[in-house]
């Protein structure tokens, strides 16, 4: 299990990934919005998402994780 | 003595410490001392002090340290470099007094100074003799702090760097470590586990990864030796003697393209690389990036203009969308003080949303670190031009050398906008209860409106009429245009303020 994580905090503006779909590293799993900005997030290591612990529109403060993949 | 006597010394202090430690090298990746040199420097130009030091001891070959003057790319060099077969490459009391004196020669001589580091740290057994004294080891630090901006200290990181050890980096200008190599830590593991009860890997503590990636110590990562020296040399390149020569020129070439279609996006909520603009703007293959993999979101790094050097400030939107943090205040603040002392021009390029906002970066003081990053551009009196590529909202507008902090032009690219915050942002600032009174439709109609109308009011038109900026040029004038400006700006006058230091924000 590994958590990809949110790299500042923000609001979760859309999540391209589902519980079940493979993903490789880089992959852009989560865009978050920030300082009016859209901030790509991608997976830093490949496996298959567990878990998307938010849903868009939450507010994730940085290092809260936003993927899990084992 | 005789001189067959002398040839044996000499040829005992050459080889270094003993056999089991030197066979030893070849499975760590690393190579024997003198290699090290052999491949650092000029062929022919090695001068070397105190080889004999420690003869009579059996195991103290040069007491673990060798030094002298060489030549890079012709230019002389002072060098320390650690012996790690000989006690580990621990510092006995005449280590250190080499060390001292080679650094004092650089300081004499104002030549450039490279530590090549591979050291266990204090010999406990000398302690007395090395640690505490006028000539102890923080005479070297010490040292270190007088030669900062006076001469280039380049430190190339081959083993561990130990305890007090692990402030010659720090000190040093730039620090390239051997990735699985390199360590530095105050304490290692062991004790770390007998003191305050932590388990730490080694790698994960103090490895060079850690210190290239999180804690900003080391500022670039190779992949073995051969890559650390050979950066070690370019880097150089970039530099002056000492703070007061020009940096040498070098001939020129052209950017590696100068397409710039579909570089820029027109919507500036859209990240985009920032590393696609530097390459249309430098000579191909000049750049030489500082601290990449540490605080990303701000790209620093040595490049060459139409042949001569310069250090660009850039804001990367890929990472964080190029928000200012903590980290990446302190590795601006630090690469513009680097560049200001030894005479390197400054290119900013901005496309930043500002200085991070929120609880978490307001407990890390992101205000302290980010006055750190604009007090280093105002002090820098070094040839300064500021490019806004895209947005320069809020403080990120001073960080980036905006007009009021000595910049000697800020240009605009059409795609230019300049506010204290975006559109978005200010429409809900300025609007708020308007907004929450009207509804829906109306609502939706009423911010778009608004916004239109303060996107006129920041563009780069309306604020290169007001002069807020000299000149808005088009992304293919650009190189021309600041290698141009550069030449009538290297001559300028270099006093910011009479005073004895500033009281530095930290």
């Amino acid at each position: 299990m590994q958590a990809i994580v949110a790299s500042l905090a923000g609001t979760v503006f859309k999540i391209l990934v589902k519980p079940g779909d493979a993903v490789k590293a880089g992959d852009t799993v989560v865009i978050l919005e920030s300082m009016k900005m859209e901030i790509p997030v991608e997976a830093d290591a490949s496996g298959v998402v567990q878990e998307v612990p938010h849903r868009e529109g939450d507010f994730v403060n940085e290092g809260d994780p936003l993927v899990i993949v084992s | 003595m005789t001189e067959e006597e002398l040839h044996a010394l000499r040829a005992r202090a050459l080889s270094g410490g003993p056999e089991k430690y030197r066979e030893r090298l070849a499975s760590q990746n690393k190579w024997p001392v003198r290699e090290r040199l052999l491949r650092l420097l000029d062929p022919d130009s090695w001068v070397e002090d105190g080889l004999l030091a420690q003869n009579q001891a059996p195991d103290l070959a040069a007491d673990g340290v060798v030094t002298g003057l060489g030549r890079v790319h012709g230019r002389p060099v002072a060098v320390m470099a650690n012996d790690p077969t000989v006690k580990a490459g621990s510092w006995g009391a005449l280590t250190v007094e080499k060390i001292l004196r080679i650094q004092e020669k650089a300081y004499d001589l104002q030549c450039p100074l490279f530590y090549l580091v591979d050291s266990a740290g204090a010999r406990i057994t000398e302690q007395v003799q090395m640690f505490p004294g006028r000539r102890g080891a923080g005479r070297i630090f010490y040292n270190q702090v007088r030669l900062s901006g006076r001469v280039p200290q380049i430190c190339l990181l081959f083993g561990p760097s130990a305890a007090g050890g692990a402030y010659i980096p720090a000190f040093a200008d730039v620090v390239m470590m051997v990735d699985h190599n390199a360590s530095l830590y105050l304490g290692s593991p062991r004790m770390a586990e007998m003191v305050i009860g932590e388990r730490v890997s080694l790698e994960d503590m103090g490895g060079a990864r850690m210190h290239c990636t999180v804690s900003g110590v080391g500022d670039l990562l190779a992949r073995d030796e051969a890559e650390a020296i050979r950066w070690g040399r370019q880097y150089l390149s970039y530099f002056p003697d000492n703070y007061q020569m020009m940096p040498p020129s070098y001939p020129a070439s052209a950017p590696r393209t100068e397409d710039w279609s579909g570089v820029i996006p027109a919507n500036q909520n859209q990240p985009f690389d920032m590393m696609q603009v530097i390459a249309r703007l430098v000579d191909d293959g000049s750049w030489f990036p500082l601290k990449p993999l540490f605080a990303p979101e701000l790209i620093t790094g040595l490049a060459r203009l139409e042949g001569r050097p310069v250090g660009i400030v850039a804001n990367q939107s890929l990472v964080k969308g190029g928000v200012l943090f903590c980290d990446s205040a302190d590795k601006g603040a630090r690469f513009i003080a680097l560049c200001d002392a030894f005479n390197l021009p400054l290119l900013f390029l901005a496309d930043v949303p500002g200085f991070m906002i929120g609880s978490r970066v307001e407990r890390q003081g992101i205000i302290r670190h980010g006055a750190k990053m604009i007090a280093a551009v105002s002090e820098a009196t070094v040839p300064k031009i500021s490019v806004i590529v895209r947005k320069a909202y809020g403080a990120g507008l001073y960080a980036m050398a905006g007009p009021a902090f000595g910049a000697d032009a800020t240009l605009a690219l059409p795609s230019a906008q300049i506010a204290v915050m975006g559109p978005e942002a200010a429409v809900n600032a300025v609007h708020y209860h308007r907004i929450q009174e009207l509804e829906e439709d109306a609502r939706q109609h009423f911010i778009r409106q608004q916004q239109e109308s303060y996107q006129k009011d920041i563009d780069i038109g309306r604020l290169a009429a007001e002069l807020v900026v000299d000149d808005v040029v088009a992304p293919e004038e650009l190189r021309r245009e600041c290698i141009r400006r550069l030449t009538f700006y290297e001559g300028k006058a270099r006093v910011f303020s009479e005073r004895r230091h500033p009281v530095a924000p930290v």
